[in-house]
């Protein structure tokens, strides 16, 4: 047994969750809801084992590390943290079609990196080799999978929400699945207080790594910026709450306009812009 | 003041005190700072300045693109941001402070009404004893309540964690400690860069400004080193530093290993493991085939050099002995690039004591002979220096903002208020955050309260 195999059924499972999750919002049969998610968390299960099973596979090339070194690796973890928080929130409000908008990110991460980059294992450059690679990808990629969840569920928002203007709303329409828009509303909210702090943690461990290694906590490089670009927009997130005629849709928007930074942040900066982190993490 | 400066006045202050602003200054800060991340910041590279208009140019110098997070205008942004949030705690904290160290204790008719946790609990007997039960449900399942007696009936008021009310103005204050951190930084510390040869060792680095700064001691590189994985990619750039006072290796500094990842502080002084290269100079002799008429050609390590038909050299490697890649060969031996008068490129390797393999190579060196004589070579590290006093600054204030975000979001201030007279029981309660969570506590509370009084159906 291999990871890369049991990254493969990982990837198979993610699209059968999805799946599922799309035949339950058309049908509306609860068992098929339920399915999906039970496959979500068996996807999760496996893909957690693989990770480890590649940490492991890492130790026996001789070049042990944790599987959080490349571009590859990092989608894969990615995908594993959007699918670890859906499914806490899941256990915790049993909104069972927010799937249908949380899973596409996971599958298309996972398809990616199975069918577009390379999966070798590499040993770790120098400018790596430090414990804080750990913390540092940990924070930020659980706070940009909270991101995802919010994205998604903003998404779900603006189109409830314009369900709920119309005046002959039907009640079979599709969208009558959704959760009313004020509980999608909260749930945002939820996800992005989950995300922030874990943001602000992974902005402030990457800034204590670079002192460490480089001497400087901050150099304005373009993946620092573009981390504190989406640390605004967050915050103007928290912000909007409070504030007179932002509540409501114009936060749904800076929570898909957070998360479009967010991926920027993530792949972006690195295709398209040039800095400190160029080894693809 | 007259009125109208006060009028004046009032609105400035409303203007920093509002939100509209905060928001405003947060999309603005987002949206202008990717400026500096598609223009290359610093010292833009030649290359870059190559393809962008002069007129382009002298605009972006105008405007400061080059160095936009050090620019007028990138740092009156910072700066209204501060006030901003300086200007919104003035004016919410003496409310908050309030609300913390004066607590309303009785429930009177105005609060109860805006309580959403309101449970009336009809019961029978003694007030005093029901007054007791109720504390104690209260102390064993909440807080310990503060009791006041008003006009025969005694109200109980119980409040967890206050103190959560002030987080987010902790993660305010978190901001301006960073602010001021990275102020003392820039004020009294400084970025540098130095190289030091293997053996040689240097008392005085190059700030970026291009200032040169005295150490106030000296440190020496021993050794540098690489060490390769099998596969090629570099695993290891080692130095091997010494720390010198008036020439003597200063104790516990002596011979220390500086990697990338683990670098070495001395005085408040850190230098950190970031680049190298090779330094030498060797010696190379061109003849006639017959070794006649010698002439000297000198070449840097990493360097080039011109033979005499013109064509240019490039020294790529060397080696003192050879036959650790060629066996059966021996002595020292270059490997150079030359490049042909067709444009082409020729890598071969020179050798001292073959002359015979060197004569292969006339085709390239315009028929002339080429010799390697042999060189002194050896590696200088390149140390990133900076000094500054203000990173604890930082630290404090982003260890202050990862925690007051954590309380501002998880904990929140809750209270009840309990009025116990003649035959009811009145509770309410009130929380600062998570109403959701707070509900069902009541409930619970609630439940927990009526199985200790006595009920009026219990007759």
């Amino acid at each position: 047994m291999t990871s890369s195999l049991l990254f493969n059924i990982t990837t198979l499972l993610y699209l059968a969750s999805m799946l599922a999750f799309f035949a339950f919002i058309a049908s509306r049969a609860k068992a098929l809801g339920t399915a999906g998610t039970a496959i979500a968390f068996g996807g999760l299960l496996l893909q957690t084992i693989a990770i480890g099973l590649r940490w492991k596979e890492s130790y026996e090339l001789g070049v042990g590390h944790a599987p959080l070194s490349n571009l590859y690796e990092s989608v894969v973890f990615f995908s594993w943290t959007i699918v670890l928080i859906y499914g806490l929130l899941d256990l915790k409000y049993k909104y069972r079609v927010i799937g249908a908008f949380v899973m596409p990110f996971a599958l298309l991460g996972m398809a990616w990196a199975q069918l577009g980059l390379d999966s070798g294992i590499q040993p770790l450059v120098p400018a790596l080799q430090s414990n804080w690679l750990l913390y540092h990808v940990i924070t930020c990629f659980l706070g940009y999978a909270a991101f995802a969840v919010a994205c998604g569920i903003s998404i779900m928002y603006l189109i409830r929400e314009n369900h709920e203007k119309l005046k002959d709303a039907s009640e079979q329409s599709i969208v009558a699945t959704f959760p009313a828009s004020k509980i999608l509303d909260d749930l945002n909210y939820k996800s992005i207080m989950f995300g922030f702090p874990l943001l602000t943690l992974g902005i402030v461990t990457g800034a204590a790594w670079a002192n460490y290694a480089w001497g400087t906590y901050w150099s304005w490089d373009p993946k620092e910026t573009w981390s504190l670009i989406v640390w605004f927009v967050y915050a103007a997130f928290l912000h909007a709450r409070i504030t007179r005629g932002w509540a409501g849709r114009r936060a749904a928007w800076l929570s898909i306009i957070g998360f479009a930074a967010t991926i920027f942040c993530y792949l972006g900066v690195n295709l398209f812009l040039s800095g400190l982190h160029s080894y693809g993490g | 003041m007259t009125s109208n400066e006060q009028s004046g006045f009032r609105s400035i202050w409303d203007f920093f005190c509002s939100l509209k602003l905060t928001m405003f200054l947060f999309i603005t800060l987002a949206v202008i700072s990717i400026i500096g991340t598609v223009i290359p910041q610093g010292a833009p590279p030649p290359e870059y300045l190559q393809t962008i208009s002069q007129n382009k140019l002298k605009l972006y110098q105008a405007l400061g693109f080059f160095d936009m997070y050090h620019s007028w205008w990138f740092i009156l942004l910072l700066s209204l941001l501060s006030m901003n949030l300086i200007a919104c705690s003035i004016k919410r904290l003496p409310h908050i402070w309030k609300t913390i160290t004066q607590p309303v204790m009785v429930m009177g008719d105005g609060l109860e009404k805006t309580l959403t946790n309101l449970t009336t609990i009809e019961t029978r007997g003694d007030v005093a004893t029901l007054r007791d039960r109720v504390a104690a449900v209260l102390k064993a399942e909440f807080a310990d309540p503060v009791i006041t007696e008003t006009d025969g009936a005694f109200h109980l008021f119980a409040q967890k964690t206050p103190w959560s009310r002030l987080a987010v103005y902790a993660v305010h204050l978190s901001v301006l400690v960073i602010f001021i951190g990275a102020i003392i930084g820039s004020l009294f510390g400084y970025k540098g860069f130095v190289n030091i040869p293997e053996g040689e060792s240097v008392a005085r680095v190059m700030s970026r400004s291009e200032k040169e700064i005295d150490l106030g001691f000296a440190v020496r590189c021993e050794k540098f080193s690489v060490a390769f994985y099998d596969t090629g990619a570099p695993k290891e750039f080692k130095s091997i530093l010494t720390v010198l006072e008036n020439g003597q290796p200063v104790p516990g500094y002596n011979r220390v290993p500086v990697i990338v990842n683990d670098p070495l502080s001395y005085k408040g002084i850190t230098f950190y493991q970031s680049s190298y290269g090779k330094l030498g100079e060797h010696e190379f002799t061109i003849s006639d085939l017959d070794g006649k008429n010698p002439q000297p050609l000198m070449i840097k390590s990493g360097g080039s050099a011109k033979l005499p038909n013109g064509s240019g050299i490039c020294l790529q490697e060397t080696t003192p002995d050879i036959s650790r890649f060629q066996p059966g060969l021996n002595g020292p031996a270059a490997q150079v690039e030359v490049h042909l008068a067709n444009g082409e490129n020729k890598t071969f390797i020179v050798y001292s004591n073959n002359p015979v393999m060197n004569r292969m190579n006339l085709p390239y060196t315009g028929g002339k002979l080429l010799q390697y004589r042999g060189g002194e070579e050896f590696m200088y590290t390149g140390l990133q220096v900076a000094k500054d006093p203000g990173v604890w600054v930082v630290w404090l204030g982003c260890l202050l903002m990862v925690v007051g975000i954590y309380v501002a979001f998880f904990m929140s201030h809750r209270r009840i208020w309990v009025r116990v007279e003649k035959g009811t029981v009145t509770i309410g309660g009130s929380s600062s955050k998570n109403q959701g969570g707070f509900q069902l506590f009541m409930e619970r509370l609630v439940t927990k309260l009526k199985k200790q009084l006595p009920m009026e159906d219990d007759k």
